[in-house]
């Protein structure tokens, strides 16, 4: 049996990708996979851990609870997508290494998309606006702290700021 | 844990939504956010040979605050009414209730009709559309019914929705009396997890202080999210005192039949719907207490 | 001893490519042409393996091979065993029989994970099911069921250690108290799961291998299983570990993929989905309980200690029963107890197997420790402060020997405990708590001070199995400078968020006075790298970080000594500053670095006779300590360093519902000195979370039927954000005598004493209603229970004030 494929038109991170997908394929498989944008990564498939989160029309969702299909037209920004233009860690990717935010590096990704979608509604917040917003991206490293420092060091930086 | 093969079809509106369920009838599954279905087929527990999205229906997203309700679309994203000014003033149960549901990634795609469809007993929507008595407006191909959520609901992820019906509107019934108050609270294991037990109250006041109105439910405690009209009915005409939060919460949690798993006995989750019962009458008459 | 990098706040190597997302995790490793692996898994918790059917499977599309345990056991060996058990073998497939449910009973690789999935679904077996047993209790009483037959019993270790004149202690004790603690079966479950991708070129017979690992020995032992000489396995440790905590083992997994590579002539991969990682990923933690009796006197003066302790470690044993056996390393704690019983039962069920997690067995043996203590306070009515300060080891009484034969290297421990009582303000707490308990609430304050053994040997090993000869366990790194004067340090390790780069970088900029930022650290591969043993047992700040050091140190005394060559005077006449070298007294007299650096790999004209050209060195070295076989009675030296962590935690409890929130957490921790605190602080902070998911949350639960009922992340509950409070932490150095900077070992951190200062915390919040909890994990449920039994019987008025 072969699977019917779909063609897609998906603007990741700035660039209109297309594809022909099986219905099945989930955006993280895609994304990871057939785009190589491995910066996204799979903890759960089931939609708890948050490590696949990524940004859909600029809201942070799960990746993993999405069909690659339904991505079709609209706008996607992963990890890979947060950096400035000329490459260099964006603000938030700073202050994630300035307050050592991170350990292994596995769940990164998904709180670097969680943070950045927080401070970009909300420049200012406090902290336990941070803790809500990323309570859906499992840690087992750090216990969170020096994510919640991180994440208030890149807001007193300005990271919320929309930049041009 | 992936899915199974299936076939896909984007519905571009209702009709031709309708039209999808109306071919493929039971080999087809609705798809509108996905949080709960998505992860289900992951586990090859559901295994739809078409999943029809109905994602892409704007007609469909749609948040409309009316004298005497609020009408959402089936696919409006949880978020959205979540942020919503107008329902956070006039129909704070809904934005106190979707505090509770899952975590912003979840709702940002989850959607309110969604959540309804699933009937997961534990769910906050569910509970709060069953509390408040909100009607659901089903479409199909053959035509159009709406059915109160005392229907709707019929079991654990089961309603009285056929094969080839779509859940088009919900009905949220705004409470007209001008000092009304409301509360949700739920205890879970972690915050965002299904809740073992939650409670939803609403209760309005006159200008004496009497109650002129209330409603109580109770979820994750039976087959299907619980009311208790028959039980709040006595508190009408009447001014609330501790006492009879108490008592009401005791005599609901009584009618309750829930079940154990492994986080929670059915003894443990009869005990805390009592208690949070009577927190969330409670903190609501607070609440309309202090409207003057 | 001030340094210029070591102890400093400094960013780490390793963190840029991880938020640009450019880690490299095997599920990013892509072969060309590679295939994937999905799995079979029993669904009954024992049963004879009556027939395999895979023509439909076969047929599916996109199907290679479907493997089955016939022909996969005929053709490698079973995996090693910590203990002396050869009839527990264990493959990655089941052969003739399923021991748990989830146990792996075929694998199918297809072109896609989606088709392998697919197939695996037809593959069609038939069971016939046997009795099964799940308890650990039941399975040791006589007739039980027999996991492994051809063993002859469930228990895979059993012995009695007397250290000590423990009868005596106890019947000259003025009192005496016995009491079970219970231990639930948690795990690190790192947030990615165990994967492995393995390629086998048929033109240089190599097997090569990327996995997400965290094991000594690894290649070694999967050589041996796979029948292939050890220099055909070659690992890649430049794979990114995405967590482990002791967990990521994977050797089954690996020596599957190993075969199917081989046997395929495809690159074939295998990333666990959260499904089987869960059920049958043979990841699952300790699962014990203690049976703790206590001989002390009305001073609060402790004689003596009797631990049983009986560990269940699911259907099949690598190094699990092993968990047992390091406790034995700090089996008193930091406490002064001069004679102790222990008796140690590792015990089989048909359950999943168990593996290393955080702390090999001292995170439990802590929390019993600990809940001792609170209950010895208790029955004097005494400050449970008091009693500890009464027996803590004091600072002059190091090196300071214990009954079961470690010596323990230094400590503050009662300096520890005064900082981290200062800093959570303890009396302003105490009034805190019991303002709280006057306005009807429960809330509690615990208290933990406990060990962190460091700088794993595995000495434990020989002291479990006489048959078992290994007492080294040495760690390595390699220095080269090359002609442009960079710096490379090369470790021969994966690493799974520790920070090894960053350590090796600091340690060889703070000895070669050179920038850690410009010094890179690459990893070797299994074939090209020196010994190592992995980081395990909090080891590699000692043993990696005293490899880099020792290197490095050979690097800069090459150095002087072709500047004393050159200058023809002798090293002790020169001055090393920031690489360069210089006459004493003579600051024009100098050879920079550059040109040193030249010298080394152009000018052998220039070296001094017989010198070595270029510059590289490396540095091999044991674990300081140790390196004895245990004397007949089971004394002997494992770990050399000893951490101290005290933890303060205050804990309210919603009477009506027993939902416990923390807080406020203290940790004061003394892990001597610190390379990078950043790191240090960061693992101790994930380790109380652990700790705390461990105390209230995580549990791999078993039905009556044998069946796991948290095997989803829906019902594991890893603590989120909202779970996990502020935390902070209060450091102490005391330098540890016997490593190269004083550092001890740090990676367990936090998770030893977090358990049982939560687990103390409910139950000073439980005191007043005179009831207590010692199981873990303490669910709201399970707190509520408690408290509804008090209500029931009537419980005593509150007590405020009495901590």
């Amino acid at each position: 049996m072969t699977e019917t494929l779909n063609a897609i038109t998906v603007e990741v991170n700035g660039v209109p990708r297309t594809a022909r997908v099986p219905a099945r394929l989930s955006l993280v498989d895609w994304l990871r996979d057939e785009l190589r944008l491995t910066g996204t990564h799979v903890g759960c498939e089931h939609g708890v851990c948050g490590a696949c989160s990524i940004l859909l029309d600029g809201e942070p969702i799960r990746s993993c609870l999405l069909y690659a299909v339904q991505a079709d037209g609209h706008r996607v920004t992963t990890v890979e997508g947060l950096a400035q233009p000329d490459g260099s860690l964006s603000v938030l990717q700073d202050s994630f290494c300035e307050a050592h935010g991170l350990q292994c590096g596995y769940c990164t990704s998904g709180l670097l998309i969680a943070a950045q979608a927080l401070l970009d509604a909300n420049p200012h917040p406090s902290d336990a606006q941070i803790r809500e917003a990323i309570g859906g991206n499992l840690c087992r490293c750090t216990g969170y702290q020096q994510v919640v420092e991180a994440i208030r060091l890149a807001a007193e930086r300005g990271a919320g700021k929309i930049t041009p | 844990m992936k899915a199974p093969p299936f076939e896909y079809a984007r519905a571009t509106s209702l009709a031709e939504a309708c039209e999808l369920l109306r071919r493929y009838g039971d080999e087809a599954k609705l798809i509108a956010g996905g949080q709960s279905l998505v992860p289900m087929m992951a586990m090859r527990l559901l295994r739809p040979a078409w999943l029809i999205d109905i994602n892409e229906i704007a007609a469909l997203k749609f948040v409309a605050v009316e004298s005497e309700v609020v009408r959402t679309g089936a696919c409006a994203r949880q978020a959205v009414l979540e942020r919503d000014a107008t329902i956070g003033v006039r129909m704070p149960l809904l934005k106190q209730a979707l505090a509770w549901v899952g975590h912003v990634q979840t709702r940002n795609r989850g959607t309110a009709g969604g959540s309804l469809a699933h009937a997961d007993p534990s769910a906050e929507l569910p509970l709060v559309a069953q509390v408040l008595g909100a009607g659901m407006l089903l479409r199909s191909a053959k035509g159009a019914r709406k059915i109160a959520a005392e229907e709707f609901f019929t079991g654990p992820m089961s309603t009285a929705m056929a094969p080839d019906e779509c859940l088009e509107e919900v009905h949220w019934p705004l409470w007209q009396e001008r000092r009304t108050g409301s509360e949700f609270t739920e205890l879970s294991a972690r915050h965002g997890d299904f809740a073992m037990v939650s409670a939803a109250a609403q209760i309005a006041l006159d200008s004496e202080g009497r109650c002129v109105r209330a409603a109580l439910g109770l979820g994750g405690v039976g087959i299907t999210p619980l009311a208790f009209p028959g039980l709040t009915a006595r508190l009408v005409g009447t001014r609330l005192g501790e006492n009879d939060f108490e008592q009401l919460a005791r005599e609901a949690a009584a009618q309750c039949d829930p079940g154990s798993d492994l986080h929670a006995s059915a003894a443990y989750r009869r005990h805390v719907a009592g208690v949070l019962a009577a927190r969330a009458l409670r903190a609501a008459h607070g609440r309309a207490e202090s409207v003057q | 001893m001030t340094y210029l990098y070591i102890g400093k706040k400094r960013r780490t190597k390793e963190d840029p490519r991880f938020v640009m997302g450019r880690g490299r995790y095997v599920a990013d490793v892509a072969l060309p042409g590679m295939k994937h692996v999905a799995l079979v898994a029993s669904p009954h918790p024992s049963a004879r393996i009556a027939s395999i059917r895979t023509e439909a499977a076969l047929a599916h599309a996109g199907v290679h091979c479907v493997l089955t345990g016939e022909e996969f056991c005929a053709n490698t060996d079973s995996l090693q065993i910590g203990v002396d058990a050869p009839e527990v073998t264990r493959w990655a497939l089941a052969h003739g029989v399923v021991r748990y449910a989830g146990e792996w009973v075929a694998a199918v690789v297809a072109d896609t994970r989606a088709l392998a999935e697919d197939a695996a679904e037809l593959v069609e077996v038939e069971y016939d099911p046997l009795p099964y047993v799940i308890d650990p209790e039941a399975s040791l009483e006589p007739g039980a069921v027999l996991v492994h037959p051809a063993h002859g019993s469930n228990v895979l270790y059993h012995r009695k250690f007397v250290w000590g004149p423990v009868e005596e202690a106890f019947e000259k004790a003025e009192h005496r108290i016995a009491f079970r603690a219970v231990w639930g079966r948690n795990a690190t479950v790192p947030i990615e799961t165990f994967g492995v991708a393995a390629q086998w070129d048929a033109g240089t017979q190599m097997l090569d291998i990327w996995a997400s690992i965290q094991m000594p020995k690894f290649p070694d032992q999967t050589a041996r299983a796979l029948r292939l000489p050890g220099n055909a396995v070659r690992v890649h440790y430049d794979v990114d570990v995405g967590g482990s905590y002791g967990v990521k083992r994977g050797i089954k997994h690996t020596v599957l993929v190993g075969y199917l590579a081989k046997r395929l002539g495809m690159p074939v991969r295998l990333i666990e989905d959260r499904l089987e990682n869960m059920r049958g990923g043979d990841m699952h933690g300790p699962d014990r309980f203690f049976d703790m009796q206590v001989a002390f006197d009305g001073d609060g003066t402790i004689r003596g200690l009797k631990i049983r302790a009986v560990d269940d470690v699911g259907a099949y044993a690598g190094r699990s029963p092993l968990q047992l056996a390091k406790p034995v390393t700090a089996i008193c704690g930091p406490y002064r107890i001069p004679a102790v019983e222990y008796e140690p039962t590792s015990v089989m069920t048909n359950k999943t197997p168990q593996e290393a997690v955080r702390g090999f067995g001292q995170s439990p043996t802590n929390f019993a420790m600990e809940r001792a203590i609170d209950r010895v306070a208790r029955h004097l009515g005494m400050d449970r402060i008091a009693l500890r300060t009464k027996n803590l080891i004091r600072k002059d009484e190091f090196p300071y020997t214990i009954p079961s034969g470690s010596t323990y290297d230094s400590g503050d421990y009662h300096a520890v405990v005064d900082k981290a009582l200062a800093a959570i303000d303890y009396p302003a707490l105490v009034r805190e708590r019991d303002a709280a308990r006057r306005a009807g609430g429960l809330a509690g304050i615990g208290i933990s001070t406990c060990l962190e053994p460091s700088g794993g040997n595995s000495a434990f090993e020989v002291l479990f199995n006489p048959k078992n000869e290994t007492t080294t366990w040495m760690d390595s790194c390699l220095v080269r400078v090359d002609l442009s004067g960079a710096v490379t340090g090369v470790m021969n390790t994966s690493s799974s968020g520790q920070g090894h780069e960053t350590l090796v970088a600091t340690v060889v900029g703070e000895v070669l006075e050179r920038d850690p930022a410009a010094i890179r650290v690459v990893r070797a591969d299994s074939l090209t790298a020196l010994p190592s043993n992995s980081p395990v047992g909090s080891r590699m700040a000692i043993m990696l970080g005293g490899a880099a050091a020792g290197a490095a140190k050979k690097i800069k005394a090459a150095l002087l000594a072709i500047a004393a060559h050159n200058f023809e005077c002798s090293v002790e006449d020169l001055e090393y500053a920031n690489g360069d070298v210089s006459l004493k007294g003579a600051p024009e007299k100098k050879l920079s670095w550059g040109q040193l650096v030249t010298i080394a790999h152009r000018n052998i004209h220039k070296m001094p006779p017989g010198m070595e050209p270029g510059l590289q060195e490396k540095f091999v070295w044991d674990v300081p300590t140790g390196g004895d076989l245990p004397t007949p009675e089971g004394r002997i030296q494992i770990y050399p360093c000893y951490a101290f962590e005290a933890h303060v935690v205050y804990v309210e409890i919603d009477r009506d519902t027993g939902k416990p929130s923390i807080r406020r957490y203290v940790c004061g921790h003394d892990c001597g000195v610190m390379i990078n605190p950043d790191i240090v602080h960061g693992m101790t902070y994930g380790g109380i979370a652990h700790g705390i998911g461990a105390a209230l949350y995580e549990k791999f639960a078993y039905s009556e039927d044998g069946q796991l009922e948290s095997g989803t992340f829906m019902d594991y509950l890893i603590p989120s954000a909202f779970e996990v409070p502020e935390l902070k932490i209060v450091d102490h150095c005391t330098p540890s005598p016997l490593t190269t900077f004083g550092q001890k070992g740090s990676g367990e951190a936090g998770y030893l004493g977090a358990p049982a200062a939560i687990a103390n915390a409910v139950n000073d919040a439980l005191e007043p209603l005179g009831v207590s909890i010692d199981r873990l994990p303490m669910s709201h449920a399970a707190i509520w229970e408690r408290i509804a039994t008090a209500h029931d019987t009537g419980s005593p008025t509150n007590e405020a004030g009495k901590r």
